[in-house]
């Protein structure tokens, strides 16, 4: 693969349509896509030099069920070269309608069933500070993900296992058919984790969400999307 | 039959303990079930009664380069999150150590939500993993330790049922006896039951600790040296769990092959003891005698 120069955010659209098409504006709607940004862009400890360093941080992309703004990011810091877009979901390419870590470079999970990111994040967190790494865990779950009771199992294990460097960012869409009474972090504050609610398209609301303080306990970020967008 | 010998578990615990003491990788994820059989430890983590996350957990644990080892009764370990062994483990690419206790019913009373006689069917299913089923608690040591050394993904069937004396360990199967009329494969504990129902029948008897994977060249090279090709299966688990793969290895060999085992066609609502379930399933020596003379000693067999 050749060396790949670093893109910003405004050549996002760009990579989006190699994807979805020139016409289409899908990447505007992608849930995901700002809190990948700022994650990649200012938060995560990671690059494409070093994806088998024991030390970087982990991104681990739970909500596998949409991934172009993923590809995009991926595709804009390094990780794949562009023109593999051009081909996605084909026979021979890396890249499916859900990611596979055996085939995307810098891919920490392979998820499209929802409810497994979070429990493997506690798992890596847990490892990783078993081998006194500092090393943090990212997950990106949905709002609606956290229907699988899966998720709940984690939640309260972690909180329960003070894995504070641990961080869960739910995008919230509010695109569960039953929804969360009292909003999403309340799941997470009652099983001792600290929360931050913020506007998941504000970049710096997100930036100061992931990087506050939390002492002692994993850190849960709400970023709200507006309704119906992806 | 049940010794007085330390338990199977015990062995598993004792080893891994052992093996933790230098092998900083090695870490025990756990839901409850033997939460008081091993001693703290900060790499012995009990999650509660939480399968899904226990084995999430342990794939997570094998991410970050650590050799996890799942632990717990085998229904909660096989199959309520056989979708986290899926993709937790074998999607990511990742390995460990499952073992499971509790084999098809060592504890009836319980009742059928504490039996998975599918077990090994259900990781047929997926590929890339190895399955060790003991017959002898002297067994269970080198397994486990050649599981911890390992990066693969393995499954190890512990139970409370279990042979007199131990075999050797190998990767292969083992002969335990020579006979001109066929091949008898004995899997783990089925292996006294077996020998009991074939004492007056001329068959070799091979001896199986490692069932995945299947030692097609074992089997092949037992059935060419008897004077018939048939082959009967006897394995504590659900019958024929193995019969594809023997037909396999046989499918340039004219043969016959029959498999007992743990009966698929009814649930079996009953309780008493582990021996009240043998004879239920043909798996007491008098249910495998029957099945032997069927298959061997019938003069039309002979012939």
């Amino acid at each position: 693969m050749a060396v790949m120069g670093k893109s910003g955010f405004a050549d996002i659209p760009a990579l989006f349509g190699r994807m979805t098409g020139d016409e289409k504006h899908e990447w505007a709607a992608a849930s995901t896509l700002d809190v990948l940004w700022v994650l990649y862009d200012r938060v995560l400890d990671v690059s494409p030099d070093r994806v088998d360093d024991p030390d970087r941080d982990r991104f681990l992309l739970s909500k596998g069920h949409g991934p172009m703004a993923y590809y995009a990011v991926l595709a804009a810091k390094g990780y794949l070269d562009p023109s593999t877009l051009d081909t996605w979901t084909e026979w021979d390419s890396p890249l499916g309608l859900h990611p596979d870590r055996v085939l995307v470079k810098g891919a920490e999970i392979g998820s499209g069933s929802l409810g497994h990111g979070l429990p493997i994040a506690v798992g890596t967190a847990l490892g990783l500070r078993l081998q006194g790494r500092t090393a943090r865990t990212f997950v990106l779950v949905g709002d609606a993900e956290l229907d699988e009771g899966s998720n709940h199992e984690a939640i309260a294990l972690a909180g329960r296992l003070g894995l504070d460097r641990l961080v869960t960012v739910v995008v919230d869409n509010a695109s569960g058919t039953y929804g969360w009474p009292g909003g999403v972090a309340k799941r997470f504050e009652v099983e001792g984790w600290q929360t931050s609610t913020v506007d998941g398209r504000d970049h710096d609301a997100l930036h100061g969400a992931f990087t506050r303080e939390h002492t002692g306990r994993p850190l849960a970020v709400v970023a709200e999307i507006g309704k119906g967008e992806r | 039959m049940t010794g007085a010998t330390t338990s199977m578990r015990q062995v598993f615990v004792d080893t891994v303990e052992d093996v933790m003491r230098h092998d900083p990788r090695v870490v025990v994820v756990l839901a409850e079930i033997s939460r008081d059989a091993f001693a703290r430890h900060e790499r012995v983590i009990n999650v509660g009664i939480r399968e899904q996350a226990m084995v999430g957990v342990g794939g997570g644990l094998a991410l970050s380069g650590m050799r996890p080892v799942v632990h717990t009764y085998a229904p909660f370990l096989v199959e309520r999150p056989f979708e986290q062994i899926k993709l937790d483990f074998g999607h990511q690419d990742v390995g460990g150590v499952l073992v499971g206790i509790g084999g098809s019913y060592d504890d009836p009373a319980w009742g059928r939500t504490h039996q998975a006689p599918g077990d090994v069917a259900l990781f047929d299913t997926l590929p890339g993993w190895a399955v060790r089923v003991p017959g002898h608690p002297d067994e269970v040591e080198p397994i486990v330790r050649d599981a911890l050394r390992r990066d693969d993904r393995i499954y190890i069937r512990l139970s409370l049922r279990q042979n007199a004396a131990p075999n050797p360990v190998v990767e292969g199967f083992t002969e335990v006896r020579r006979g001109g009329q066929g091949v008898v494969v004995a899997v783990g504990p089925m292996l006294d039951t077996v020998l009991e129902a074939t004492r007056d029948v001329d068959v070799t008897v091979l001896y199986a600790t490692t069932v995945r994977p299947f030692d097609a060249a074992g089997l092949q090279a037992a059935v060419h040296q008897a004077d018939q090709a048939d082959v009967l299966l006897v394995e504590p688990y659900l019958e024929g769990t193995s019969a594809h793969l023997a037909a396999e290895a046989l499918a340039d060999v004219p043969h016959r092959l029959r498999s007992l085992g743990v009966r698929r066609d009814a649930e079996l609502r009953a309780y008493g003891t582990a021996e009240d379930h043998d004879s239920a399933h043909d798996l007491d020596v008098l249910g495998i005698a029957a099945a032997v003379r069927r298959m061997f000693g019938h003069p039309a067999a002979a012939a």
